[in-house]
């Protein structure tokens, strides 16, 4: 038993994938050079080291190294694409929804991307267009698999799954969570890091994982609003019994967790960070409304970020970012 | 840079009578599939939209020839050719266009996804320029895996305006890797001429900001094309890749359906409409091979009555089922 960063975590599953596989390999940014930063929040790095042919580094070219990624995944290798901030998913976004989403379908069957892209999401100081959380453009894209691990456990299982998997996945990492040490740490971190098991497992793709049991009301919340949400629990507990459910999977949900909870609860809350318009939550909000309608004592209610661009000044940020005690007045508000 | 185009193709007694008669084959096999796919449409019988490519049969003819059964090629919005080029049949083709479970992609791709990997070809990426990423990455397995296999990656001089023009023959520059960029300029960018997109004067001058080795050709001379993809071939496997060829050619047709391409300057048509690549070549062979026109007049024959039996055959082939329609998405379905 080890016990790992988000970050150490998944520098381990990729490290073992690529002894496991030779036709794991990672492509990206700034990855590998040696004396560099092993991706922008240390992820792979001095995995050059270990496989000086298999650690790609890129021009700055998201378009052109995310398509490459595509096409050798099509001809059976099964690369790792590191984009360093998800928000630059846009400039691939032809190379992913056009190409690795839909090559199998309009070929028939015929034709697997086994490919993985590694995307960091989330509000840090860094203003508009370093921050957003993206996951909401890709749930919405036949063909896409999507997960977004909370803790250095999950991480590492989940990465492991997804590089196994025939299908294209995109894994959302969440910059506050990762961990990462030195030059490339955070301010402001929520500790993610878990004990890791020394044999080889996978969390299985298209799972949610209950964090904390209750009877009152359901909390669906990923990355860090699962850990705001949790806090969120802890804070009401005395008046409040509620469960927390790791989204994990944004695409597919995994409705029978989701649903088995709701039986016991009654009642829905979802916290995601990210404007509320257009969101993951909405897409849930609609899913339980559709597939539980009997089991709804009340409207589901839904904690997010307001639709604006991510500010920068922390003040504005902090309002941005849904935190505990939001989580908390709208468990008060749906269990009143 | 600049080239002659002439009236008349050479033929050295270098060429098989064997090579001939089948590149002879292959362009007459193009055109009459494009023209009874047009009547078919006119018809009413062929659902979708058509984007055809009479006139350019010696690009796609000439540098499939060059290539080996374990090369591949990726495709535009107008594959035909390039698909019957690479080996696909009329039957599986004709099956696809008409939409039926029995077609290269099942139904699922039509027109502008034909393909079929088993024989080298992708399933045509439809998105101008979408296809040149790809490539790449298939050439990087390629160098990766240590293949000796090229891609001939097939697009028109619209795409080379595109990002992912630049970005995909960059990475494949820096790399070295095994993809003849084949670009057939045909004059127009829908029905923009390219005079008035580009400011070089060739797209093979594109070439030297890439540090790579470019040539411009006369695209409707089939053995001009047929020399030239081997000598990039030929490049390619001996690790001096990848090669920028602009292939000059005309499209005969309007851009797709019913555009009768008023935008096309008559006297430009004129002079293009008389170096037609199949009468140019077949000329040359009559007048300087031990082929007679009644050999000739054959093989148009059995070409016709190939593709009338394709379409009999899929006319009568069976629609996909509604149940199909969730089929194909993924490879490995996860509980949802």
């Amino acid at each position: 038993m080890k016990h790992h960063s988000i970050a150490e975590a998944l520098r381990e599953a990729i490290a073992e994938e690529m002894e496991r596989d030779r036709d794991v390999f990672c492509i990206g940014e700034d990855i590998g050079v040696p004396g560099g930063f092993g991706g922008a929040f240390t992820v792979t790095l001095e995995l050059e080291k270990r496989f000086p042919d298999r650690v790609l580094d890129t021009p700055i070219s998201e378009l052109g190294f995310i398509g490459a990624a595509v096409g050798a995944a099509m001809m059976g290798m099964r690369p790792i694409a590191d984009v360093q901030y998800s928000d630059f998913l846009f400039l691939a976004m032809d190379q992913i929804a056009n190409n690795a989403a839909k090559l199998r379908y309009m070929s028939g069957g015929t034709i697997k991307i086994p490919l993985v892209v590694r995307a960091p999401v989330g509000a840090t100081g860094r203003g508009s267009q370093h921050a957003q959380n993206m996951e909401r453009f890709f749930i919405g894209i036949p063909g896409l698999k999507i997960v977004a691990p909370s803790n250095a456990y999950d991480a590492k299982g989940l990465l492991k799954a997804a590089v196994r998997d025939d299908d294209p996945v995109i894994i959302f990492e969440h910059k506050l969570l990762y961990g990462s040490k030195g030059a490339r740490a955070e301010a402001g971190t929520t500790n993610a890091s878990s004990d890791i098991p020394d044999e080889d497992y996978v969390v299985p793709l298209g799972t949610a994982s209950v964090r904390r049991e209750g009877s009152d009301a359901t909390v669906l919340a990923w990355l860090l609003m699962l850990h705001e949400s949790l806090a969120a629990a802890a804070l009401v507990e005395s008046d409040i019994s509620a469960e927390v459910i790791d989204v994990r999977s944004l695409a597919p949900f995994d409705w029978k967790t989701i649903g088995d909870s709701i039986d016991k609860t009654g009642r829905v809350v979802i916290v995601e960070e990210g404007p509320i318009t257009g969101s993951v939550s909405a897409e849930l909000a609609a899913g339980i409304m559709e597939r539980f309608p009997d089991k709804l004592v009340t409207p589901v209610m839904r904690v997010a970020s307001a639709d604006v661009p991510v500010p920068f000044s922390p003040v504005l940020e902090n309002k941005y970012r849904p935190d505990r005690q939001r989580i908390a007045e709208a468990l008060r508000s749906i269990v009143s | 840079m600049d080239i002659e185009l002439t009236d008349s193709i050479q033929i050295t007694d270098d060429y098989s009578r064997t090579l001939l008669m089948d590149l002879y084959d292959k362009m007459v096999l193009c055109r009459q599939f494009e023209d009874r796919v047009k009547l078919l449409f006119l018809e009413g019988t062929m659902p979708g939209t058509i984007h055809q490519s009479q006139g350019q049969e010696a690009t796609a003819v000439g540098v499939c020839a060059a290539l080996g059964k374990d090369d591949y090629i990726t495709s535009t919005h107008r594959p035909h050719a390039h698909a019957l080029a690479k080996g696909l049949t009329p039957e599986e083709m004709m099956l696809e266009l008409f939409g039926r479970a029995t077609g290269c992609c099942k139904g699922k791709g039509g027109s502008m996804h034909i393909g079929n990997m088993d024989k080298g070809m992708v399933p045509a990426i439809a998105i101008v320029g979408g296809g040149i990423p790809l490539a790449t990455g298939m050439a990087l397995t390629f160098k990766m895996r240590q293949q000796d296999q090229v891609v001939a990656c097939f697009f028109g001089e619209g795409a080379t305006n595109e990002g992912a023009f630049h970005e995909g023959v960059n990475l494949a520059s820096i790399w070295s890797l095994p993809v003849i960029f084949v670009c057939e300029n045909n004059l127009y960018g829908a029905s923009t001429a390219i005079s008035k997109t580009t400011r070089v004067p060739r797209v093979s001058q594109r070439a030297a900001s890439y540090g790579i080795r470019g040539e411009t050709i006369d695209g409707n001379n089939v053995l001009k094309v047929y020399e030239a993809t081997r000598r990039a071939a030929e490049e390619c496997r001996n690790g001096q890749g990848p090669v920028l060829l602009e292939m000059l050619t005309y499209r005969r047709v309007g851009h797709s359906r019913r555009d009768p391409a008023h935008y096309q300057d008559k006297s430009e048509q004129a002079f293009w409409f008389a170096r037609d690549p199949i009468e140019m070549f077949k000329n040359s062979i009559l007048s300087s091979r031990d082929i007679t026109a009644a050999e000739l007049e054959a093989i148009e024959a059995r070409v016709a009555q190939t593709i009338e039996d394709a379409i009999r055959v899929a006319r009568e082939a069976p629609f996909p089922t509604e149940d199909d329609l969730t089929y194909d998405v993924f490879s490995m379905e996860l509980k949802s």
